[in-house]
């Protein structure tokens, strides 16, 4: 019975490993797709990832953190849906928990994140 | 009107071009096996009958073991009537999903509801409940207020309102656009959701 499901989400796998791997803590380029009128551009939102939901789920979202005009907007991306075009990992945060809600009472100093140290070969 | 029996086997979401998430349903509707074709002479009526989900012959009883071997075919778990039936069919055909769906299809499909138990007001007829903890309300938040006048009539109208049994009645939703159709596995994909728990039966029709 969960094969047919999956068999229906089949899709869904080719779309997903489009993206690379990241987590909460990474700040990513989302390149997002926008359409006005008939023409279609790419517009590129950049900033900290403070969660993903329902990890590997048909309906899984990431929500993205930037500071503009010392605003915090933030966007919740699906993460499958035709509409992002690319997902660049422009860095990786080294963080303890998984859902950053912190960060939204913070500003300049305190809103950073470390980056994560790269394994020594 | 064509269809066929269905079982349901979950919910996921899609996207369509635009790039909006759609909640669809997966069916699993077929094969479908024709068991007997009524007709006004015969039965007074015209109908066509067919029959849906293998079951073991130890667990059907003897006239039904009959009925199914005139269509010769295995027993099957759910059998449902319909009327007008557009497709020409005869006894014993095999119907899958792709013989009668198309991608693009507006079905309605009919199910029974899940079960609620004894459910108050609130939910059973969507009543307001009072909205506020303040002015003297303690214990009334979800009770239903009034239901009708004093010494005259002297009693409450048959058709009030009230708590009861909830849910287990049969419901047909209209309109869902079929997504997508798999013929091989049988399967069809129906946009928005669908009365019923999983792995139960439902009628699928066009």
């Amino acid at each position: 019975m969960v094969d047919l499901i999956k068999m229906v989400e089949a899709d869904n796998a080719a779309a997903r490993s489009k993206h690379p791997a990241f987590k909460a803590g990474d700040t990513i380029n989302v390149h997002v797709k926008i359409k006005e009128g008939n023409k279609e551009r790419i517009q590129i939102f950049t900033g900290a990832v403070i969660q993903r939901r329902n990890p590997n789920g048909a309906g899984e979202t990431f929500t993205v953190r930037k500071i503009s005009n010392g605003v915090g907007v933030e966007r919740i991306f699906p993460l499958l849906s035709p509409n992002i075009d690319k997902i660049e990992l422009v860095r990786e945060g080294r963080v303890r928990r998984a859902r950053l809600f912190y960060l939204r009472g913070r500003q300049g100093k305190a809103a950073r994140i470390r980056e994560k140290k790269k394994p020594v070969k | 009107m064509s269809g066929l029996i269905g079982k349901k086997i979950g919910m996921t979401s899609l996207y369509n071009a635009d790039g909006q998430a759609l909640a669809c349903t997966v069916i699993q509707a077929g094969p479908c096996v024709v068991t007997q074709v009524k007709t006004d002479d015969n039965d007074g009526y015209s109908a066509i009958q067919i029959g849906f989900d293998d079951k073991k012959e130890k667990n059907t009883t003897n006239p039904l073991i009959g009925h199914f071997k005139k269509a010769s075919t295995a027993p099957k778990r759910k059998v449902v009537e319909f009327k007008k039936f557009t497709t020409d069919v005869t006894l014993g055909q095999v119907l899958e999903v792709a013989d009668i769906f198309q991608e693009g299809n507006f079905v309605d499909v009919v199910g029974t509801v899940k079960g609620r138990g004894f459910q108050g007001v609130v939910k059973r007829h969507n009543f307001a409940g009072v909205g506020g903890q303040t002015h003297g309300q303690h214990n009334r938040g979800r009770a239903p207020g009034s239901i009708g006048a004093c010494s005259f009539p002297s009693r409450v109208f048959k058709g009030i309102r009230m708590g009861g049994r909830m849910g287990g009645n049969r419901v047909k939703v209209q309109n869902l656009r079929v997504l997508k159709v798999y013929p091989e596995q049988n399967v069809i994909v129906i946009s928005g959701s669908v009365p019923g728990s999983k792995n139960s039966y439902v009628l699928i029709e066009k």
